[in-house]
């Protein structure tokens, strides 16, 4: 078993080729250069006692607990700042040391509460271990704790986050928590106050506390602290916890591992995993503390079953569901053939859980109607990375924006939407580099502490390709291009024809700025940060994809850098900031309707006869319905059955009255997932599903990191998920032929070569992986196109900037946009069950001063926001945050019924919707729109469960 | 399938291939199309074409023809 407390060498690992080799201790140590002793010696298991190092940080040197002997050097220096020399012979125990150590422990003690044995840190508390460690044995100082925890000086403990508190009577002014704060989540909330023994930390000013300060409780000060200063709150409820299982977050994309800790089958406590490859030792408030709705009440655990959705829902066995489910998708496929049904995967799901559905739906429904949320997301850059790269993924490992000197941000806001990796681009940029930030919002990253954008395109939403026009023009009549990197590896033919196009007038910044936004100058400006930078790095979001252009942005970013040569290394690249967990992995595992596993088209014979002679069934060759498609097709009245896993279209996809009406039509609609959401209101057949904590199997990240679930707790509906598909499969006729999780990732790694060398045993020996993993890259491949595009050649495409049919006009002013906020993931269905809501307990819609006050509106009142779709009610905040005629809001919460006002505009190539651009008029309304009213109306009626029949 | 989405759809890839000389945009068009649509929109689509396919735009026109070509060659 895990040990709870991962082991801490003291001082962070270097990176460096040039080894040092020195003595401690009679012991020899071989380490990179610029390691510390204190490394050096936890290396070799001569662990020093430290109370201010920890090797999530850089050495600070206060403590002076981790003093040294070094033959031939005076004194006794602090290990964790004293760097290894070649031939070194440290001692780390001498007499000498202990009396100073104790020493030392003496004073720290005269001033912390002896309340060990009711601590809540008691059993895991590093001043306790030092204290003895060093020997300490009495105190000459007394026991008053005159400056921390005497009645009179004791400050109350600050219990205003709901995850952890803070007892300032336990600190020992280390300053571990101020340097987490800074150093690891690049947030700068807290700070030392007073000198001296009067040392005391402070969460912003004076006045505030954690909660009202700028602390986003990621949890870093809380895993830094060494006493019992920081603690969880679950810790202080329940003690320590004593068993551990090494499992993957289920939020966003950034994929941290952590260790999940429990009491029994009671998960107490979430740490980030230092051997994360992902997060290497780093989480947000989201992965670290919100996992109560795994347990929250509002679960359903009980298969349920009815025939007209007006019907209360009766639950019923797990038989019964699924030969309900079985024998309706039957009699639609005897009565309208197999295309008439299908089923939606779920990036939340895991690798194993998606390729199930997918195979159900072609081998056991017939069909290829199989599609999968990244429709709604990430599609468009599947689609322009394969046509320009010849691969649909990011090409960078995370820890390459450390090599990054410029780092061109587009339509992401990782602060709010993938904080960990946020924090590790914060680091860079403190460390030098710059950012140029593309985005019509003033997102933290254009201006917060200790980062300030070199330049900031706030465009006009939906001309993102405009915008990478200019760039390229810039870059290529500027002379930025990089030639040498163009003649060698991309196609000539294509160059040319795209730089003839490129360099024409109309593509100058000059010529867009009007339509931009933006000044010429500006464009330039950011265009020469980019084209000029050694390693420039682009990293992108949703606000690239979302758009009637998606994909030709996607493409026209990596002409970009393709352009600069700014592929194939550390610190460049092109790198789609993934929404959901498992985006990556549901598209590789062949969840679009016209790609098998590893994305290859249905109608390649070879790939499919493979998959056919390993499934034992003929395959459909022609490419299914997309989402999109499939709500068209079911208005139309020729797709009448579907399967959702662990996706709330009804709420998540854009023009909700279309996709409602969609709904409303099927025949059969089953909806595997942990709560009755939105689109459950219209669903047959109800499957529980289960929690993250529950799975076994894998999650492949941004960075095409694949990386273990494991089963934390035991399911609590009693089946797995790829289980109840497997046995939906086979009430339909089909033997999907699996014992174990372990046995889908085994075919998935026979039937896909990018996942050749993939298996639960490798993974569970060697950790995670990154995508190709086979016999040219045995142990992953971290950075991609190195040397060589997948396609051969890469392939510059012509983007011509065409303008969204969505216009903004005199009835319709303003363009709506969209986005997250920290607290909340998605459509909330899990952090809406946990105490993020404190931090957001309503979507609020973002208006300029400007366009306010036109309106007669302020900060806190109630606005009717009209689209040419529909309309809803929101609460206005005036914030320039927003530039002027454009606002924003989240879509966090149903009620909000954000996807109302949005369109069904999309990407042209993949039918990504346009989520970003919708042209609104704001007006101040006290009454919730006509759609939330039904909507409140829908919730009384379309949940009720009846009791269960008696046996 | 609706008629008015299918000819959206078909527009604005032929906005995208509009940028490629002549015959490459109307080939790029029609396998797109192969490519992504479900057999019932291809139909649909030739239906739609068959009834003089109004709104479509030239390229999108000629590429929706190719594919019937090619569904009857």
């Amino acid at each position: 078993m895990n040990k709870i407390r991962q082991k801490d060498f003291g001082t962070p690992k270097k990176e460096t080729e040039k080894l040092i080799t020195l003595t401690i201790d009679g012991v020899e140590v071989t380490v990179p250069e610029g390691s510390s002793v204190m490394r050096a010696a936890a290396e070799v298991e001569r662990p020093i006692p430290k109370l201010c190092a920890t090797d999530t940080l850089e050495p600070f040197g206060s403590c002076r607990l981790c003093l040294v002997e070094i033959e031939g050097m005076k004194g006794t220096p602090a290990s964790c700042t004293t760097p290894v020399r070649d031939g070194m012979v440290v001692h780390t125990e001498t007499a000498r040391l202990e009396k100073l150590r104790r020493g030392v422990m003496e004073l720290y003690i005269s001033d912390h509460p002896l309340d060990c044995l009711t601590c809540s840190a008691n059993g895991d508390c590093e001043l306790q271990d030092m204290a003895g460690t060093v020997g300490l044995r009495d105190v000459r100082y007394g026991m008053e704790g005159e400056n921390h925890f005497a009645p009179d000086v004791r400050d109350p403990v600050d219990n205003s986050t709901p995850y952890f508190q803070f007892d300032p009577s336990k600190c020992i002014a280390c300053s571990r928590c101020i340097r987490a704060c800074e150093e690891t989540q690049g947030t700068f909330a807290l700070t030392m106050e007073g000198r001296g023994f009067e040392s005391k930390i402070s969460a912003g000013t004076l006045s505030d506390d954690f909660f009202s300060s700028e602390c986003v409780s990621c949890g870093a000060c809380v895993a830094a602290c060494p006493t019992a200063t920081l603690e969880e709150t679950a810790i202080v409820k329940h003690g320590v916890p004593n068993r551990v299982v090494e499992t993957t977050c289920a939020y966003c994309g950034v994929g941290c591992s952590f260790q999940a800790e429990l009491k029994g089958n009671e998960v107490i406590r979430m740490t980030p995993s230092k051997q994360g490859g992902a997060n290497e030792g780093h989480s947000c408030v989201k992965g670290r503390f919100a996992f109560g709705y795994a347990t929250h009440k509002d679960r359903i655990t009980t298969p349920m079953i009815r025939n007209a959705i007006t019907d209360p829902w009766r639950p019923v066995s797990w038989d019964e569901a699924i030969q309900f489910a079985a024998d309706k998708f039957s009699a639609i496929k005897a009565r309208h053939g197999a295309t008439a049904i299908g089923g939606i995967t779920s990036s939340r799901c895991t690798n194993e859980e998606v390729f199930a559905v997918q195979k159900m739906v072609r081998g056991a429904f017939g069909s290829n109607n199989v599609d999968t949320c990244a429709r709604v997301c990430h599609s468009p850059t599947g689609y322009g990375l394969k046509t320009t790269f010849g691969t649909s993924a990011g090409t960078q490992t995370f820890k390459s924006v450390e090599k990054a000197d410029t780092i061109l941000l587009i339509g992401a806001n990782p602060t709010d939407a993938h904080p960990v990796f946020a924090s590790r681009m914060k680091r860079r940029l403190r460390e030098g580099a710059q950012i140029v930030v593309v985005d019509p919002r003033r997102i933290d990253l254009v201006r917060s502490p200790h980062v300030e954008a070199a330049q900031h395109i706030p465009l006009q939403p939906g001309t993102n390709v405009a915008v990478m026009n200019a760039f390229a023009h810039v870059i290529v009549t500027e002379g930025l291009a990089d030639d040498t990197f163009i003649a060698e590896r991309c196609e000539d033919k294509d160059f040319e024809r795209w730089k003839a196009f490129i360099a024409e007038e109309r593509n100058s910044p000059e010529a867009l700025a009007e339509t931009i936004g933006v000044d010429a100058e500006t464009i330039r400006a950011a265009a020469r940060a980019y084209g000029s930078a050694p390693n420039g790095a682009i990293y992108y979001g949703l606000g690239v994809t979302e758009h009637s252009q998606g994909s030709t942005m996607v493409m026209a970013m990596a002409n970009l850098a393709m352009l600069t040569g700014n592929i194939g290394r550390e610190g460049v690249g092109v790198n789609p900031l993934r929404g959901q967990n498992n985006v990556q992995g549901s598209c590789d595992m062949g969840s679009f309707p016209h790609e098998l596993s590893g994305y290859r088209h249905i109608s390649d014979d070879g790939a499919r006869q493979l998959f056919e002679s390993d499934w034992g069934v003929a395959l459909n060759d022609e490419p299914g319905l997309r989402i999109p498609n499939m709500f068209s097709a079911a208005i139309d009245g020729s797709f009448l059955g579907l399967f959702v896993q662990g996706e709330d279209i009804a709420q998540s996809d854009p023009n909700t009255q279309h996709v409602t009406e969609a709904l409303s039509s099927l025949e059969c609609l089953v909806v595997q997932d942990l709560f009755l959401n939105e689109t459950a209101a219209f669903a047959h057949v109800f499957l529980p599903g289960t929690s993250f904590l529950e799975k076994d199997g894998t999650f492949t990240n941004a960075e095409r990191r694949i990386n273990r679930v494991r089963p934390v707790l035991p399911e609590a509906n009693g089946l797995s998920e790829w289980e109840t598909v497997a046995r939906l499969a086979r009430a339909m006729g089909y033997e999907m032929g699996w014992e174990t999780a372990a046995d889908i990732m085994d075919e998935i790694a026979r039937l896909t070569p990018t996942f050749k060398g993939v298996s639960f045993e490798r993974l569970d020996r060697d950790g995670s992986l990154q995508w190709p993993v086979n016999d040219a890259a045995p142990d992953g491949t971290p950075i991609m196109h190195v040397g060589g595009f997948v396609r051969g050649k890469g392939r510059f495409m012509i983007t011509e900037y065409v303008p969204t049919e969505e216009r903004a006009n005199r009835r319709y002013p303003l363009i709506l946009t969209t986005g997250r906020i920290l607290s909340q993931y998605n459509v909330g269905a899990q952090t809406r069950r946990t105490e993020n809501s404190r931090w957001h307990d309503e979507d609020t819609l973002e208006i300029h001063p400007h366009d306010a006050e036109t309106r007669g509106i302020r900060t806190g009142t109630r606005v009717s926001v009209q689209s040419r779709m529909g309309a809803t009610t929101l609460t206005a905040l005036v914030t320039d945050r927003v530039p002027q005629g454009v606002i924003y809001t989240t879509f966090h919460h149903p009620e909000s019924g954000a996807n109302v006002i949005t369109t069904d505009y999309s990407d042209w190539a993949t039918n990504c919707p346009e989520y970003k651009v919708t042209a609104v008029e704001v007006r101040p309304a006290n009454e919730p729109s006509r759609w939330q009213e039904d909507h409140e109306r829908r919730r009384e009626d379309n949940y009720v469960v009846g009791l269960p029949a008696a046996e | 399938m609706n008629a008015g989405e299918l000819v959206r759809m078909a527009n604005q890839i032929s906005d995208f291939f509009a940028a490629y000389p002549h015959d490459e945009a109307v080939a790029g068009i029609a396998d797109h199309i192969v490519k992504f649509w479900d057999p019932r929109m291809r139909v649909a689509l030739s239906d739609y074409l068959k009834t003089g396919g109004d709104g479509l735009n030239d390229l999108a026109f000629e590429a929706a023809q190719s594919l019937e070509q090619n569904a009857s060659a």
